[in-house]
């Protein structure tokens, strides 16, 4: 990787870094050594900002105290820590190796070692007959003092665990409804927490939005390094090859294993479209009407008003903005106003 | 032509028809092993899938019996009931016909229905207890039905098997014996029986003949005598494998014609040629212009692809002369044709030729017949389509076509059999044991009620054993009504039907379902009503969707995300939209699905 980080140092257009995120599998088990390694060679390609976000990416398990030194030491100062639920059945039925318990104390240790700046993940939609345990899960989390939570809904892939038990009747599909329902509950009961919902599934304390996330959303250039990394400046969008072996060769051959895909004037609109209204900054009807030559507001200003009507969406200051019911229906509402693309040459 | 013999094959499907025939032309050296395809005469693709012979043709062998020379002409026949005015043109053009039965199955509808054909027009029947290589074969018993049928010596049937080869000699001595050879004039003035045409896209229609009178030559001046239209016959010829250009095809033989006609329906089976300039003075008898029975709408599923399934449904044209069809628009579905079907197979193989052979996808909507309705003031008026039927206010009376079915069936299932019937509003008219275990059923019927699966629930219940043939006997008076459905309270043209009054109120019900399950979920609740008139009959909704989001998008969802919304996107665009409510495409063959 720090190889890698050698080839791809001119991909950004500065090189300011804002944020570092360490993630994607289970970063938590690198080594001290190898963590200051990673470090020093992103000091020394970039310009890491004094006031840097840097995350890593944690399961409870993993936070033990040493382990939380390291990170101190090392500069980390924000964690997401993967916790799902404190509820320990829902742990063992999604395969989680930890405790409630663990994660309450992963947290605790965490903040004792300093790094105070905090999220952690839950999971809704988890098959119950009721919402008591969600409502225990947003209370434990509330009483733990963090900054942020995301929060996703459980989802059904076929070829996994869940989509086999649904298939073979083992477990019911998820409705909509039931999911639909968790979801409002927890929006309403994080808010009265005092936590504001600044993206579909990110909620945040005294402004504590996750910099680095709210970056992607905000069309800002980011660079990532490592197999499957998904990297953006702008213009093109490129991913390393996920296969660790190749992954491997090629860096060896410093050759990047990239495939890089090139966004037409649509889909740059339909990106911003579809990451932008899921946050609370929306999406500016300047900016959209900038990417699309003019052509936006002609092109969608039906929909728009569709849009408006059903109390979906409104727009405010210049800028196109879910409504509270709208956020149910965020993917609806962007692509209904996607532009098609004209040919691809 | 003493040495002419014209044959035909009756035989139900599956009885070894077409590989009987592969077996003769072997025979006789009309194909080399080399040319030899398996089950020859069928030569489109959709046919052989189907096993079924849907196009007549016609094939000359030269057979050599103690000395002599024998032209024979076996003329193939379709072997479905929706062909049947086909059949009977091809049995006109022959003076003998083959019985062939299937000796482990017995007689079936089909066969008699034809065979009945054959013996109204005078023709010899040779009968032919065939795949007796079969362990399943009941020779004796078979030949008693046959016995019974045709009243015929026992020793008169032949033994054959087309797979095995056995019998293959006997039955072409059989032809040339007991086949007599045509009768007919050769001086008199030209009288040529057209009873099939073939489409070919280089050369024109084939006009493939009969002569019944004279003979015809090359570059004659013929006038086709229904249709009054004259030509030139540019090239004649007899039908080997490949066609033989001639320069005369006599009197009694069978041969084809090329004059430079495009177009299909140019040419009607069952007309007369004659010579231009020494006309006979009669036709043959038995024309009848082919009318379609069933009528249903096709569109493109791609509104954009109107011009294109316009020039599809052209080019079928060509070749298909009894496919008939408008342009017709309806709100769901938009441009579109009114097509006219000789029954659901033919309707069945347009959409498949559609599909294969112009690679169109379409959207068919839900089949009538024709009705006949007199108003209250007065007026005479057909309806094929359910958008033309006038409110009930100003209907006097409403008529519908009645067939006479014939079915054939082992005599275990006469029970499940007569159940069916009369769900389907039939009258039992004759049951008559054809065997101890076989039985023959009669049923008047509403052509309407066959239309809609009823083919294959026979099937079903008899467990593929019953066969069906029916013939239409006229129009008789019936309560029917026009059935619509309405989404959030816009009628669905596409969706509605024409049924009989007792039978609406399940339909409505079970089509309120069915639309339930595959209109998707979307911004409002959906109500599905099915309505006579002002009535509403039955009532189903589709819930408001309660969210469309999903929980992730990070830096490496986002380019896959987009990729998929775009193509939901591109899917829902197939949609038809009705008032503010988007339906799938497949909601509109629901209607086929009810039963
Ligand atoms: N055992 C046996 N099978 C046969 C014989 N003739 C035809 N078949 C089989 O019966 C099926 C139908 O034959 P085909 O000639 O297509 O029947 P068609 O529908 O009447 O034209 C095929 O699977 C043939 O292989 C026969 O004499 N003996
Ligand atoms: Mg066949």
């Amino acid at each position: 990787m720090i190889r890698e980080l050698k080839l791809q140092r001119d991909y950004l257009p500065s090189d300011d870094l804002h944020t570092i995120y360490f993630g994607g599998g289970t970063p938590s088990l690198l080594s001290e050594k190898e963590l200051a390694f990673l470090m020093d060679a992103i000091k020394k390609q970039f310009h890491l900002k004094p006031d840097a976000e840097i995350t890593l990416e944690a399961n409870p398990d993993d936070l033990t105290e040493d382990t939380l030194a390291t990170l101190a030491d090392q500069g980390i100062n924000r964690l997401s820590i993967g916790i799902q639920t404190f509820h320990d059945p829902h742990l063992r039925f999604m395969n989680r190796l930890h405790t409630a318990s663990e994660a309450e104390e992963s947290v605790r240790r965490a903040q004792d070692a300093g790094i105070t700046n905090i999220s952690v993940d839950l999971i809704y939609a988890i098959p119950a007959e009721n919402d008591d345990i969600l409502l225990s899960d947003i209370e434990k989390a509330l009483a733990l003092g963090v900054e942020h939570i995301s929060a996703y809904c459980l989802t059904v892939e076929p070829k996994t665990a869940f989509g086999n038990w649904t298939k073979t009747g083992k477990m019911a599909p998820i409705e909509d409804e039931f999911a639909a329902r968790q979801f409002e509950v927890l929006i309403s009961k994080l808010q009265e927490g005092g936590f504001e919902q600044y993206e579909i599934s990110n909620f945040a304390r005294n402004q504590k939005y996750s910099r680095h996330n709210s970056a992607y959303w905000q069309r800002r250039p980011y660079l990532g390094v490592g197999p499957s990394a998904h990297s953006y400046n702008g213009a093109s969008r490129q991913y390393n090859v996920s296969n660790n072996a190749k992954y491997l060769e090629s860096i060896k051959n410093r050759v990047l294993p990239i495939t890089v895909e090139i966004l037409s004037m649509e889909d740059q609109v339909n990106e911003y479209l579809l990451t932008g209204l899921r946050t609370k900054w929306g999406c500016r009807l300047e900016l959209l009407q900038e990417l699309s030559g003019g052509s936006f507001l002609m092109k969608t200003g039906e929909e728009i008003f569709r849009l408006n009507e059903i109390g979906w969406l409104h727009s405010r200051d210049g800028l196109l903005l879910l409504t509270e019911k709208g956020k149910l229906f965020a993917d609806q509402v962007a692509s209904r106003l996607f532009l098609e693309q004209t040919k691809k040459g | 032509m003493k040495n002419i013999r014209n044959f035909c094959i009756i035989a139900h499907i599956d009885h070894g028809k077409s590989t009987l025939a592969d077996r003769l032309l072997e025979y006789t050296n009309t194909v080399t092993n080399r040319e030899m395809q398996a089950q020859l005469l069928d030569n489109m693709d959709l046919e052989r899938e189907r096993g079924i012979t849907i196009k007549s043709h016609a094939i000359q062998m030269d057979y050599i019996l103690a000395g002599e020379k024998y032209t024979l002409n076996l003329i193939d026949t379709p072997g479905h009931v929706d062909f049947s005015y086909e059949v009977s043109r091809s049995i006109a053009a022959c003076e003998g016909a083959l019985l062939l039965i299937d000796a482990s199955q017995g007689i079936e509808a089909q066969t008699i229905s034809n065979l009945y054909l054959a013996i109204n027009h005078d023709l010899i029947i040779i009968p032919v207890l065939n795949k007796i290589d079969l362990p399943g074969a009941m020779p004796e018993e078979v030949k008693d039905q046959i016995v019974d049928l045709i009243g015929c010596d026992r020793d008169e049937i032949i033994h054959a098997s087309g797979k095995e080869g056995i019998g293959v000699p006997d039955i072409l001595e059989a032809i040339v014996h007991r086949i007599p050879a045509p009768k007919g004039d050769p001086d008199a003035p030209l009288q040529a029986l057209i009873f099939d045409s073939v489409f070919n896209s280089y050369r024109g229609i084939e006009v493939i003949f009969r002569i019944k009178n004279g003979s015809v030559r090359k570059g004659d001046k013929v006038k086709f005598m229904a249709t009054g239209r004259e030509y030139q016959a540019d090239e004649i010829g007899t039908l080997r494998l490949q066609q033989q250009p001639k320069d005369v095809v006599e009197c009694g033989d069978v041969g084809y014609l090329i004059s430079g006609i495009k177009v299909a329906r140019e040419v009607k089976v069952g007309d007369t040629f004659t010579h231009t300039n020494r006309p006979s003075t009669a036709m043959i008898r038995g024309f009848e212009e082919v009318k379609p029975m069933v009528f249903a709408g096709i569109y493109p599923v791609d509104t954009s692809e109107y011009e294109e399934l316009r020039e599809a449904m052209e080019k079928l044209q060509l070749n298909d002369a009894s496919l008939v069809w408008e342009p017709e628009t309806s709100a769901a579905l938009g441009f579109g044709f009114r097509c006219g079907f000789l029954g659901m197979l033919h309707m069945e193989i347009i959409q498949e030729r559609l599909e294969r052979e112009f690679d169109m996808t379409v959207i068919t909507t839900v089949p009538s017949v024709q009705f006949r309705v007199t108003t209250t003031r007065g007026e005479n008026l057909k309806v094929s389509a359910p958008s033309e039927m006038p409110e009930p206010n100003f209907i006097s009376v409403i008529e519908e076509p009645f067939i006479n079915a014939q079915i054939i069936s082992k005599s275990e299932y006469v029970g499940a059999i007569m159940t069916l019937c009369m769900e389907k509003r039939g009258m039992l008219k004759n049951q008559i044991y054809l065997t101890s275990d076989r039985v023959e059923l009669q049923f008047s019927m509403p052509l309407a009620e066959v239309v809609f699966d009823f083919f294959d629930r026979l099937k079903t219940i008899s467990r593929g054993y019953a066969s069906l043939d029916y013939e239409l006997t006229g129009y008789e008076a019936s309560d029917m009504v026009k059935l619509d459905v309405m989404l959030n309270g816009d009628r669905v043209d596409a969706l509605s039907a024409i049924v009989h009054r007792t039978k609406a109120y399940e339909w409505g019900k079970k089509l309120c379902e069915k639309l339930r399950e595959l209109i998707p979920r979307q911004m409002f609740e959906i109500a599905i009503q099915a309505a006579i008139g002002q009535k509403i009959i039955a009532r189903e909704t589709v819930k408001a969707m309660r969210k469309d989001v999903l929980a992730k998008c990070y830096g490496g969802d986002i380019s896959r995300k987009r990729k998929l919304l775009e193509k939901q996107k591109k899917g829902k665009k197939r949609m038809r939209q009705v008032g503010n409510v988007e339906i799938p495409q497949e909601a509109f063959m629901a209607v086929l699905k009810i039963s």
